[in-house]
């Protein structure tokens, strides 16, 4: 197992650890879990000493539901003690089911789906007109792209040449209750980009090669914005959820919970009540 | 001094300011040359317009937008709500043709739930222009508050000489026993029609400009509650959540009562040119003060001019 690889394993044990006792968006989580170590471990310009510098790189985790994935990886670089992961949901911390700045690293709540690509937007704007060199990267789910202000923002993007923001798409194909092609389809969703401007990639959204191939790539054009379609599968990791329409919200038993850690490490797959699938 | 002078003089010279607009740019035409990279148009985005103003006030900047009134107001409501609301940015919304001041483009366009919808959301402040002057002098200070602001421009002119603004006060017009009108905004304008007609029937008028909505002015209402026999609560603005609202909820707050007509809308207004919508509503100053009196007179309603703008 390559270092990163073995990051992302410990960052999804903190998903499913946190997905009792109340739940989280599990297989949401679970497919944004390499871009996201990918992000912090290895392209962002982020660390514990910089969260104020304004030349610091920028992460907006436009999806938000996919938090867990994100405080497991600060809990594994350093941004955040991994003991506090033990107060998901808890009334005397803040960490819940979406993002809020009150954990440092967090830029920005969301939640509201459609919101960050804009607010990424400013920063980008911003950066370009002070002649910084720093990075704005907004992570965005697939059913996240039904609203309209993600395309707005990607052709204000093209028309103020933001080469310097980077639109990754987490492509798990489902949206909360089932799959995006089956409700609101996407695809040609490389060739819907690429007519609204940006420049665009599409990669396997599990492969850190894939994924270190394309980010070395950046900026992909000079004066595009820049847009990398992950493709990656809800659930990864734990073929018991995965890619399932009917895994989005999960509350699993403490049993459950232990018999997926093991899923996890390949020993065994898991057998899950229907209770503990909750629809949201 | 124009609102776009004293823009361009704060912008120009601050480079805190970056100002913004999606596609609405007839108070702002000559800021594009002035201020370069630092002129943003969104195109017809407003909400994205809100989300990327967020984005720079979290850099430090004060974005100042513009939009029609109902559009920033009511389609990009969310986006103030919870990019600027929920962390407190300093997004600094210029609402343009509220009102009224919409005049002939009919309901879409009429903001007349803007007080209403954005004083009910935590953190953001509310103000409205009686005219040019009381609007130019009360900009910079909005500007340079820590808060989100929503602002309802009005750009006409009128002969009043406004005192200095302060967040959070109502400027006193006149004071009266019988009668206090509390305005806000275009209606300024009739207000001071109808308090001068109300004066020659032999009335003690009073009359607010409650230009400050949100922080309001509670004391000044508190005050005219007290010693005017009838309170006016007149406003280009649905009874529903405006002023009338605002007068209700300080005096019930505080234990006090009074004797409040609301003088608003309870429907969209009929689409027409504002001296038209004006008469046909019964808005006008005569109209205004007669039926205050429960009769008519003889007094003679001024011209009113037509808006400047007919976006």
């Amino acid at each position: 197992m390559s270092e990163l690889e073995n990051i992302a394993f410990k960052v999804r044990q903190h998903i499913i650890r946190m997905s009792t006792d109340g739940g989280c968006f599990v297989g949401a989580s679970l497919s944004a879990t390499d871009l996201i170590v990918y992000l912090y471990t290895s392209f962002l310009n982020i660390n514990k000493d910089n969260l104020d510098d304004p030349d610091r790189d920028y992460l907006f985790l436009s999806k938000g539901h996919d938090v867990p994935a994100l405080y497991g990886t600060f809990a594994e670089i350093g941004l955040m003690d991994p003991e506090r992961l033990k107060n998901h949901l808890s009334v005397n911390d803040n960490i819940y089911w979406h993002p809020n700045t009150k954990i440092p690293g967090i830029e920005f709540h969301s939640g509201s789906l459609g919101h960050l690509p804009s607010v990424a937007l400013g920063v980008a704007i911003d950066i370009k007109i002070r002649g910084g060199k720093n990075k704005v990267v907004c992570i965005l789910g697939d059913g996240e792209l039904n609203e309209g202000t993600c395309w707005e923002a990607v052709l204000v993007a093209n028309a103020y040449k933001l080469d310097n923001l980077i639109f990754v798409i987490d492509r798990n194909q489902f949206q909360a209750n089932m799959a995006t092609e089956d409700l609101i389809p996407l695809e040609p969703l490389h060739d819907k980009f690429t007519a609204f401007g940006a420049a665009v990639k599409r990669i396997d959204g599990h492969s850190f090669d894939a994924l270190n191939d394309a980010f070395s790539a950046y900026p992909f054009q000079e004066g595009k914005l820049n847009v990398i379609i992950a493709d990656t599968v809800r659930g990864k990791g734990l073929p018991s959820i995965s890619a399932r329409a009917d895994r989005w919200f999960c509350n699993f038993t403490h049993e459950e919970v232990e018999s997926l850690l093991k899923e996890l490490g390949g020993d065994t797959t898991t057998e899950l009540t229907s209770e503990t699938l909750v629809v949201r | 001094m124009s609102y776009e002078e004293l823009l361009t003089e704060l912008a120009v010279n601050d480079e805190r300011y970056i100002v913004m607009t999606a596609e609405n740019r007839a108070l702002i035409r000559n800021l594009p040359a002035k201020l370069g990279k630092r002129f943003v148009d969104t195109g017809i985005t407003e909400q994205t317009m809100v989300g990327a103003a967020a984005g720079l006030a979290l850099r430090g900047r004060i974005p100042v937008l513009h939009a029609l009134a109902s559009f920033l107001s009511m389609r990009a409501f969310e986006f103030v709500r919870t990019d600027a609301g929920i962390p407190n940015l300093p997004v600094k919304l210029s609402a343009f043709i509220p009102g009224f001041l919409s005049d002939g483009n009919g309901a879409t366009h009429q903001a007349i739930e803007d007080v209403s919808i954005m004083r009910g959301i935590p953190n953001v402040t509310v103000f409205a222009a009686a005219d040019e002057q009381d609007l130019v002098g009360m900009i910079e200070t909005i500007w340079n508050s820590p808060n989100p602001a929503y602002l309802r421009i009005n750009t006409r002119k009128t002969d009043y000489q406004h005192t200095p603004f302060e967040i959070g006060k109502a400027e006193v017009i006149s004071e009266g026993t019988d009668v206090t009108i509390l305005t806000y905004g275009l209606l300024f304008e009739q207000a001071l029609i109808a308090t001068q007609i109300l004066k020659d029937q032999g009335l003690s008028v009073g009359l607010l400009n409650m230009r400050s909505l949100k922080p309001v002015d509670e004391q000044a209402i508190l005050k005219v509650a007290g010693s005017s026999k009838l309170l006016v609560t007149l406003e280009d603005h649905f009874n529903t959540g405006g002023l009338y609202s605002i007068v209700a909820e300080t005096l019930l707050k505080h234990g006090a009562t009074a004797k409040v007509m609301p003088y608003g809308l309870d429907k969209w207004f009929k689409p027409a040119l504002l001296p038209d919508v004006l008469a046909y509503e019964g808005f006008t100053g005569k109209q205004i003060a007669e039926k205050i009196l429960g009769h008519t007179t003889n007094a003679v309603q001024p011209t009113i001019a037509t808006p400047e703008f007919a976006e």
